[in-house]
């Protein structure tokens, strides 16, 4: 039972689809997705328990099949970093899904609902846990389809769902073929799709341009699926429209699988000795990851929606985890890790607080808002807390951060750079005081609809925003894995 | 130029793609972005199904025969998963544009944006008059 631990935990949301899909009375599809979600997150636990103290990567052979021949599920210090986080923040958004999903829903989707759901994370997990550069392809379309579906299932609520979904599956789809063409110039030039074996025979074939064609393709394909600026703007309709649950969910994990996917591929496959790779490409994600930082806080201070305005700040936030891949360093890459991990639980927080609010008027705007702070005093303070941890406030995650960011630059000198991102940093502060000033400064309107919160609504989003505090103030263990996770690419392997 | 001659697959698969990227790109109607979709993951299929051709070589049977030369069956299995997805992807998109077609009466991106626009615009004007009971 133990050795099959890596499979179960994508094999149990991948085969719990088709059966919740079958499922009919009331509550029952939601109640396998939450188990089958909250069996993933135990066993994602696990892994990374058993990983630290094997000190060394688990393999899992597929069908019995070692790696040359068959696809391996690898379980190093990186995949059992990340995997906890997206199976946490799964089962976190399917404990609050229930009611955000019964208000805007028609029941006759739920089961469908659920079923796509389970999918997508099983898609998710399947990138983060495979050996296999084909098999990410494969999970990639997985989760990606189920999302597309996902974002779709919004117009019940707001027709624009449809529009916003059907420009995130050209674009999507887009991303995902350059991915397979990059992929197949690799095939191409070493005969294998094993992440590892890749890795080892792309060193002789290095200074060919064939290679550095393969990695240019990979590269813009996982920059479209991670909305890296400017080939974000499918993610602002696709969060903005879709169900609560749904940009709960895929604000805090969609897009980091995909960031967790291109370092993967650009340090695990080609390395940062790989010719022209810190000079073309790392100063291009730096560029633009504090264009992104920029062009994301600036588009999110103007934005009166509040799942708009945190879709935005998405993009900033995903410029920094840029930057610190940018950055081509051991600490860079930790600071990636680290944000990455972070970001996932203040957005995770936000769009759950948000989704409560949502769910109940309609849609969460800073009119809707209004002097909401004296009447659902503890939803408002979550949303507080993640947008102070968004800024970089000490004792939040966001701060632990953007100190190993600006750690990460200042080790290369990037001075400027460093300036930048505490300045983009700090104009998160005009939007977070919006909402302040929305939902504290102002009395509620006559006339507005009375919002009310009981622990159904805010348990959950108070789960990311107590761990957003906890890693806020013990930071050190997440540190440790997040450089144990860096040391697997960087001064390992290669 | 021999080689040129030689790699005559290659080309076909950068003009197919170069097709569909293009009306993925320049194309408003939702249907003609589809086809375009369609023939740009087909120029992909056709560069890896090329790849897999060894020279002299059969369909990769086993004969029992050790001086066989065979074709490389694995870019094959590939495009074939890659087939079934992009038959999934075709599905779940033309399946949008119908409900696109059904809720907003048209499929051209430039008509769509401006009625998005105008109910982007709508939002933000009157917030408390569209709010539903909890």
């Amino acid at each position: 039972m133990m050795q099959h631990l890596p499979v179960l935990q994508v094999l149990l949301p991948l085969l719990g689809a088709p059966l919740a899909a079958l499922l009919r009375g009331r509550d029952m599809a939601w109640g396998l997705a939450l188990l089958l979600t909250g069996a993933a997150f135990l066993i994602s636990a696990i892994l990374f328990g058993l990983q630290y103290s094997a000190g060394e990567a688990l393999i899992y052979d597929l069908g019995g099949w070692p790696a040359p021949l068959g696809i391996v599920y690898v379980i190093d210090a990186a995949s059992a970093l990340v995997l906890p986080v997206v199976s946490g923040l799964a089962f976190v958004a399917t404990i609050a899904a229930r009611r955000l999903v019964e208000a805007e829903i028609d029941a006759r989707d739920h089961a469908l609902f659920y079923a796509a759901w389970l999918l997508t994370i099983a898609g998710m997990l399947g990138q983060i846990t495979t050996g296999d550069a084909f098999n990410i392809f494969v999970f990639l379309e997985i989760s990606s389809l189920s999302a597309y579906a996902l974002v779709a299932m919004g117009a019940g609520r707001d027709r624009r769902a449809l529009p916003a979904a059907f420009n995130y599956l050209i674009l999507g789809t887009v991303g995902a073929t350059f991915y397979v063409i990059g992929l197949g110039l690799l095939y191409m030039l070493t005969g294998t799709l094993n992440l590892t074996d890749l890795a080892e025979r792309l060193a002789e074939v290095e200074s060919t341009r064939a290679s550095f064609t393969a990695l240019a393709f990979i590269a813009l394909g996982l920059f479209l699926k991670m909305a890296l600026f400017p080939l974000h703007f499918w993610l602002v309709p696709a969060y903005a429209h879709a169900p609560s649950a749904v940009s709960a969910l895929m604000a805090a994990t969609a897009t980091k699988v995909s960031v967790y996917v291109l370092i993967r591929l650009m340090f695990g496959v080609f390395g940062v000795e790989f010719n022209g790779l810190a000079d073309a490409i790392g100063l291009l994600i730096l560029t633009l990851g504090i264009a992104g930082a920029f062009a994301g806080t600036l588009a999110a201070i103007i934005e009166t929606d509040l799942k708009k305005l945190f879709a935005q700040s998405s993009i900033a936030q995903l410029g920094y985890m840029a930057i610190g891949i940018g950055a081509m360093s051991m600490t860079g890459l930790a600071a990636a890790f680290i944000h990455l991990f972070n970001h996932a639980l203040m957005k995770g927080a936000l769009f759950l607080a948000i989704g409560a609010i949502a769910a109940q008027v309609g849609r969460a705007s800073m009119q809707t808002i209004e002097g909401a702070g004296r009447q659902i005093p503890i939803t408002m303070t979550a949303i507080l807390v993640g947008g102070l941890a968004l800024i970089g406030v000490p004792l939040t995650a966001g701060f632990i951060s953007k100190v190993y960011l600006v750690r990460a630059l200042l080790e290369q000198n990037f001075w400027l750079l460093a300036a930048l991102t505490f300045i983009s940093s700090a104009l998160a502060l005009a939007y977070v005081w919006k909402i302040i000033e929305a939902a504290w400064l102002k009395e509620r309107p006559k006339g507005a609809p009375v919002l009310v919160e009981t622990p159904v609504h805010y348990v959950p989003a108070w789960l990311m925003v107590l761990a957003t505090i906890g890693f806020g103030i013990f930071a050190g263990p997440l540190v440790d894995a997040a450089y144990a996770a860096a040391a697997v690419f960087i001064g390992g392997a290669r | 130029m021999s080689s040129l001659a030689g790699q005559w697959n290659y080309f076909l698969v950068i003009a197919l793609m170069m097709i569909g990227f293009y009306a993925v790109i320049a194309r408003g109607n939702m249907v003609k972005k589809m086809v375009g979709l369609t023939i740009f993951q087909t120029s992909v299929f056709m560069l890896y199904i090329s790849m897999g051709k060894v020279s002299n070589g059969t369909a990769p049977i086993l004969t029992g025969d050790p001086q066989t030369l065979y074709a490389n069956p694995l870019p094959h299995v590939l495009i074939l998963t890659a087939i079934v997805v992009g038959v999934a992807t075709t599905a779940v998109g033309y399946a949008l544009i119908i409900r696109v077609y059904e809720s907003y009466g048209t499929i051209e991106d430039d008509e769509l944006i401006k009625m998005i626009e105008a109910e982007d615009a709508e939002d933000s004007e009157d917030m408390n008059g569209e709010t539903q009971s909890a």
